[in-house]
């Protein structure tokens, strides 16, 4: 398969009603037919994008098979956008066997079919503070890479991609694109401009970008939950560590953007930090004084 | 040659400050989001004291659903300061919203009157849980929501009435420190008497919140923020803070927690509401 040197990606930056899955997939319709006039190759939508985040208990009504949410958002988007191809991803609560993750999926949407590429099951759950995700979720133990047509590519969900290893990792393996869809509720009131935890991500996914030379997609969730502002500010940084473009943080909007995915290969020529790191990554994982279980399972 | 020596500048002994501009876009866009679109409840009743918290919320509520669609509810009691009533018209004078004033003299002499006994505290209790009812009652009346106005100082060292103050559904400023709000108040605009006066309660003739706390604001937001990061008193100690008013913070935080809770329900069963029934507020 020859991949594609142009990326057309469109973030929709929602802001779902609470618990109220038909009616978001509806509000997700209206956005993608906004699309259709010069539809994009990729859609991406944040981290619990049809429910909203903070459930509780509730995630056990909502959460629903990866088949269904594929079922579902492939159908949302073929019938706005009149049956075109698109790729997309979002996060959704997915219910495994009566088993409860916090998942996003890679979806390849053809006319008249339907493909999940890949389902990544977050795997850092915050539960501290205002955040309670372990208590009713389990984890997700894999990092896995995956083929699309525009290159090898990783998902992280919201806090998997606040550890540096982990975009690390997709690196090494190949991804050239890191999708995080997340929902961050804002805090931090001192700084100019915007509030802290919006600053945090952006410095947290430009270092990643620079270091391994990748894009990195963000799509975060708006609206308040209980008084909990989720930050929106979706972005794209490109693999030189610009934002290419970035929403605001309390609106429903969609963000667009093409993407020369050359500049991968151009800027990893520039700095070839992401070779050195695969170079020596195994000395440093292998290292015993690192404080990891040895001798297999 | 001598070096210079380059090193970071001590920890200040001064409450958390705040960008107003970023706080007050934000908390446009809480209320926005939490009446317009969530609750479908467009309007707001505050019930506005004459103090720095209601007038601050009032602004915030006029900014984010236009005058038109906030009530002030002014509540005087017999002998409340005239002055509060005056701070409170300049609030209503620099936003344009409407204005109710309701005095609650007979409504709280009509249980009090029965009561000879009760004392300063009861009867402040009385009137704030009065308040709390025509509060209600009047965003029945305009089909509006009524908003709270409790600082996070107050909240935190309790110092509120229980089922009154803390009342309303939503809050607007209850994560902000009193000196938070006073610069938050500084920027949207406030009329300046109302920053600048000692900060009351009216309950009581020449009642202020600082003699009542035995701390200044100022002194107790840094002292609380401290706390709340998880500074033990030692550590408080070094950086400059005295024990006596670490004590006095510490004691009335840890024997007020219960006023920041829903009453305490005997649990029976394993579908208890808010110990296994778990849903958001929202849902």
């Amino acid at each position: 398969m020859t991949e594609a040197a142009a990326l057309r990606v469109a973030i929709v930056q929602t802001k779902p009603d609470k618990g109220e899955y038909r009616a978001n997939l509806r509000s997700a319709g209206e956005a993608f037919a906004q699309l259709a006039a010069e539809p994009p190759n990729l859609v991406v939508l944040p981290e619990a994008s049809m429910t909203g985040y903070f459930l509780e208990g509730a995630v056990y009504e909502l959460a629903v098979t990866a088949q269904a949410f594929a079922r579902d958002l492939a159908a949302t988007w073929r019938e706005a956008s009149g049956g075109q191809t698109a790729d997309l991803v979002a996060g959704f609560f997915e219910n495994d066997n009566g088993t409860y993750y916090n998942s996003a999926a890679y979806v390849h949407v053809e006319p008249r079919d339907e493909r999940i590429v890949h389902v990544h099951r977050k795997m850092f759950l915050p539960t501290y503070g205002v955040f309670d995700e372990e208590r009713f979720l389990s984890r997700g133990r894999h990092l896995g890479v995956f083929e699309t047509a525009f290159g090898r590519m990783a998902l992280l969900v919201c806090e998997d991609a606040c550890h540096a290893i982990s975009a690390t990792l997709a690196a090494v393996k190949g991804a050239r694109v890191l999708i995080v869809p997340s929902a961050s509720p804002g805090r931090g009131i001192e700084a100019e401009g915007e509030l802290a935890s919006i600053t945090q991500w952006r410095d947290t996914l430009r270092l990643a970008a620079i270091e391994h030379g990748i894009f990195v997609i963000y799509a975060g969730l708006t609206g308040f939950e209980g008084g909990k502002g989720m930050t929106g500010s979706s972005f794209i940084v490109d693999p030189r560590g610009s934002i290419l473009v970035q929403a605001p943080a309390t609106e429903a909007c969609i963000v667009r953007a093409d993407l020369d995915l050359r500049e991968i290969d151009r800027a990893r020529a520039t700095l070839p930090l992401l070779g050195d790191l695969a170079a020596v990554l195994p000395n440093l994982l292998l290292d015993p004084e690192l404080p990891l279980p040895r001798g297999g399972p | 040659m001598t070096l210079p020596i380059v090193e970071p500048s001590a920890a200040l002994l001064e409450p958390p400050g705040l960008n107003p501009a970023v706080t007050a876009d934000w908390l446009v866009a809480f209320l926005r989001d939490e009446l317009i679109l969530r609750r479908k409840i467009p309007r707001a009743v505050i019930g506005l004291s004459g103090g720095v918290d209601s007038a601050v919320t009032a602004f915030l509520c006029a900014r984010a659903l236009g005058p038109e669609n906030v009530y002030a509810i002014r509540m005087p009691y017999r002998s409340s300061n005239r002055s509060s009533l005056t701070d409170a018209a300049l609030v209503v004078e620099a936003t344009g919203i409407q204005c109710v004033t309701i005095d609650i003299s007979a409504a709280v002499d009509g249980y009090l009157q029965s009561q000879p006994d009760a004392g300063a505290r009861r009867r402040g209790n009385v009137m704030a849980r009065t308040r709390m009812v025509v509060l209600f009652d009047q965003s029945a009346k305009f089909d509006a929501l009524p908003i709270g106005t409790g600082n996070k100082t107050e909240r935190l060292l309790g110092y509120f009435t229980w089922h009154a103050d803390d009342a309303p559904p939503v809050n607007p400023i209850g994560d902000l420190f009193k000196s938070q709000v006073w610069t938050l108040a500084r920027y949207l605009g406030v009329p300046k008497p109302l920053i600048d006066k000692a900060p009351s309660a009216d309950l009581e003739a020449d009642q202020t919140d600082e003699a009542d706390l035995g701390i200044s604001y100022v002194r107790a937001d840094a002292i609380l923020e401290c706390l709340l990061q998880g500074y033990s008193d030692a550590a408080m100690i070094e950086r400059g803070f005295k024990k006596e008013e670490i004590e006095l913070v510490r004691r009335r935080v840890d024997s007020t927690h219960w006023k920041r809770h829903l009453p305490t329900t005997a649990m029976l069963s394993n579908t208890a509401i808010n110990e296994f029934y778990l849903r958001p507020v929202d849902y």
